[in-house]
């Protein structure tokens, strides 16, 4: 299914998008105001853009760097090309201690690569602890947003799935109470758990450390209290030095949720002798990050810190949700990022998704340049057609016009018969069903026919 | 609408053919925001081209065209005219100059209208519930006319209006701008 398919059922979802357009219009609205704040908000931004520039043009050098410091404090680095080959790394981590399960951290790039099914398959279970996380796993439902992966459950829905799932019917929908059973049911996994699995917010080079910001404490749980810890993590997300760390410090949670800083930031290093993890596992993860980096105009997306803030702010996102985008990066950066990472094979519908009003670019901390990489996108996403043997329905259109646009006799016998068709297809001056392609206008608006008089004919009719 | 649909072959002809066709003129003026947005992008900033409240407040130092219109406006401030092309206020100094209009605010008047381009036809569901907020928020702000720099916007909320037999007309700014006392506003 294609984004237009899947969006058309969300809009018809009403309580959808009501939760939605609220939800998405307060974030935005904390975030203005958490930005405001800051007098040097633009100079933040250039220098987040700048060091994520600079560290993906020396992104070879920086890896290894961050790999050897990582494991001179006592970790252990492993190198996944993809997906498979990092969900492989993982599981036969755990074979290998006899770990049938494992606590999780929030984490977008293991939804990536669909770590918990491929743990399931090799026995293993993988529990979320973040609790919008749990809700969609509990539900068997997928994330709809990066930030608030479901923002499309209502409270009510929520009881229902607690109490079919783990607690007594007496569960009320009040958010303390869902909170409260959600907090007893973690505990107990928390106590139990002999493995925990995060992701990565920032991986900080010059110490090899791994940077986490959550808001609820179950992240630095997971970090802290089971014996092995492994860390999957993408290879954009890497900086060069603490230093860098401060900037993002300032970017991500006031983009993010409006904070001006995240209730739990964790940073580890390494492994200790009395303290956490015994073992400390990184996975670093291509998964066609490399492509996107070779492509001179969408590379910046790989400057992304997954603040979500062009989520909320885009027309189209606040409007269908993330379900309609088909991947677990939706909205505007997901219509630029799941293109790239798939080599356009899978998503092509979504950098097409978007008006290219630039709200997206205006909020975002880094300042990608997203409705420049949409429009790059689309091209890119034309020629791949066209060169794969498949039919756009647009193509033949597009040329024409072309032609009758680029010679004057050409563009003025097109008006001719634009007046000619205008008038078989209108009723009362206006054309309420248009022939072809135009049908999808003509669905939920008029159209009026072109005008009896052209442009040229009435300015030399003015001059005389 | 080549270029932002994909079209770079085609777009890159038809703007190539433009340059030639006004390479004679002192000043090229249009009335359509998103064209001047693309033309720039496509053949850079140098050529003389003003999108039409640029070149009455920048060239011509104009803000009282003389105009006479006395009807309750709505402002929409169209995508590519704030965020891309930066038109800032000139749009507004230009009504509140006009002689009897009546100028209100719509509510998150930045948002955008839903038209998009080819987007209004590839996603119609997603166009026609932007819209339709739009026009929820217009009518909050009692205005008989909306107006704005680009037409295609202004088409889009039109064919909408119409559909649902609202008395509410989309006028662009130049026709507005145009209209002086006596004549029959249109």
């Amino acid at each position: 299914m294609s984004f237009p398919q899947r969006a058309a059922s969300a809009l018809a979802d009403e309580q959808l998008r009501r939760n939605l357009g609220n939800a998405t219009a307060t974030i935005t609205q904390r975030r203005a105001e958490a930005v405001a704040e800051l007098p040097d908000w633009s100079q933040l931004r250039a220098a987040g853009a700048a060091i994520k520039d600079q560290t993906l043009n020396e992104l070879d050098q920086e890896l290894l760097r961050f790999e050897a410091n990582a494991e001179a404090a006592g970790a252990k680095v492993h190198w996944a090309r993809d997906g498979d080959e990092a969900c492989r790394i993982v599981a036969e981590l755990m074979h290998a201690r006899k770990a049938k399960s494992a606590i999780k951290v929030k984490s977008l790039t293991t939804d990536e690569i669909g770590l918990n099914n491929a743990l399931q398959e090799a026995g293993i279970e993988a529990v979320e602890t973040d609790l919008a996380e749990l809700i969609v796993q509990l539900g068997n439902d997928s994330q709809s947003h990066i930030l608030v992966p479901a923002i499309h459950r209502n409270r009510s829905q929520i009881r229902e799935l607690f109490v079919r799932s783990f607690a007594g019917p007496e569960l009320t929908d009040d958010p303390a109470d869902l909170a409260e059973a959600a907090r007893l049911f973690l505990r107990k996994r928390f106590l139990e758990a002999g493995v925990g699995i995060s992701g990565a917010n920032f991986g900080i080079a010059e110490t090899g450390s791994v940077c986490v910001v959550e808001s609820e404490g179950n992240g630095r749980m997971c970090t802290t209290l089971p014996e092995l810890l492994i860390t999957v993590m993408g290879i954009e997300k890497l900086i060069p030095s603490w230093r860098d760390l401060e900037v993002f410090m300032q970017l991500l949670p006031r983009s993010a949720t409006g904070e001006r800083m995240s209730p739990y930031t964790t940073v580890w290093t390494g492994v200790h002798a009395d303290d956490g993890p015994k073992e400390f596992h990184i996975v670093l993860l291509d998964n066609g990050r490399t492509d996107v980096l070779a492509n001179e105009v969408g590379r910046q997306a790989l400057r992304c810190i997954r603040c979500s803030a062009c989520l909320n702010v885009c027309p189209v996102y606040s409007r269908t949700g993330g379900h309609a985008y088909g991947s677990i990066y939706p909205g505007p950066i997901g219509a630029i990022l799941v293109p790239q990472l798939s080599r356009l094979e899978t998503g092509r519908s979504l950098p097409f998704a978007s008006t290219l009003c630039g709200a997206c670019e205006d909020v975002c901390p880094v300042k990608i340049e997203i409705p420049r990489i949409l429009v790059e996108l689309r091209a890119e996403v034309v020629r791949y057609e066209r060169e794969h043997g498949q039919q756009r329905a647009e193509r033949g259109a597009m040329r024409g016009i072309k032609v009758v646009f680029a010679g004057r006799r050409r563009y003025e016998a097109g008006q001719r018969a634009g007046r000619i068709a205008g008038r078989l297809f209108s009723r009362r001056g206006k054309i309420d069903r248009a022939p072809g392609p135009l049908r999808a206008w003509t669905a939920s608006r008029s159209m009026k026919p072109v005008a009896a008089e052209t442009f040229r004919r009435w300015w030399r009719r003015r001059e005389r | 609408m080549h270029r932002n649909t994909g079209y770079d072959r085609e777009a890159s002809i038809l703007a190539e053919r433009w340059q030639r066709v006004f390479a004679d003129a002192d000043a090229i003026v249009s009335p359509s925001a998103s064209c001047v947005v693309t033309l720039r992008e496509t053949l850079g900033d140098e050529i003389p081209l003003y999108e039409l409240t640029e070149f009455l407040t920048d060239r011509l130092g104009v803000e009282d065209v003389g105009a006479h219109y006395p009807r309750r406006v709505a402002y929409h401030p169209t995508c590519h005219s704030i965020r891309v092309l930066g038109v800032g206020d000139r749009a507004t100094r230009l009504l509140r100059a006009v002689r009897g209009l009546d100028l209100v605010k719509i509510p998150r008047e930045q948002e955008c209208c839903g038209f998009g381009g080819t987007f209004a036809v590839k996603n119609p569901a997603v166009s026609e519930a932007m819209g339709s907020d739009k026009l929820a928020a217009v009518e909050s702000t009692g205005a008989e006319v909306i107006t704005a720099l680009d037409d295609s916007c202004l088409m889009h909320l039109g064919g909408m209006l119409d559909r649902r037999r609202s008395p509410t007309q989309t006028v662009h700014i130049a026709e507005i701008l145009g209209t002086i006392e006596g004549a029959e506003g249109p």
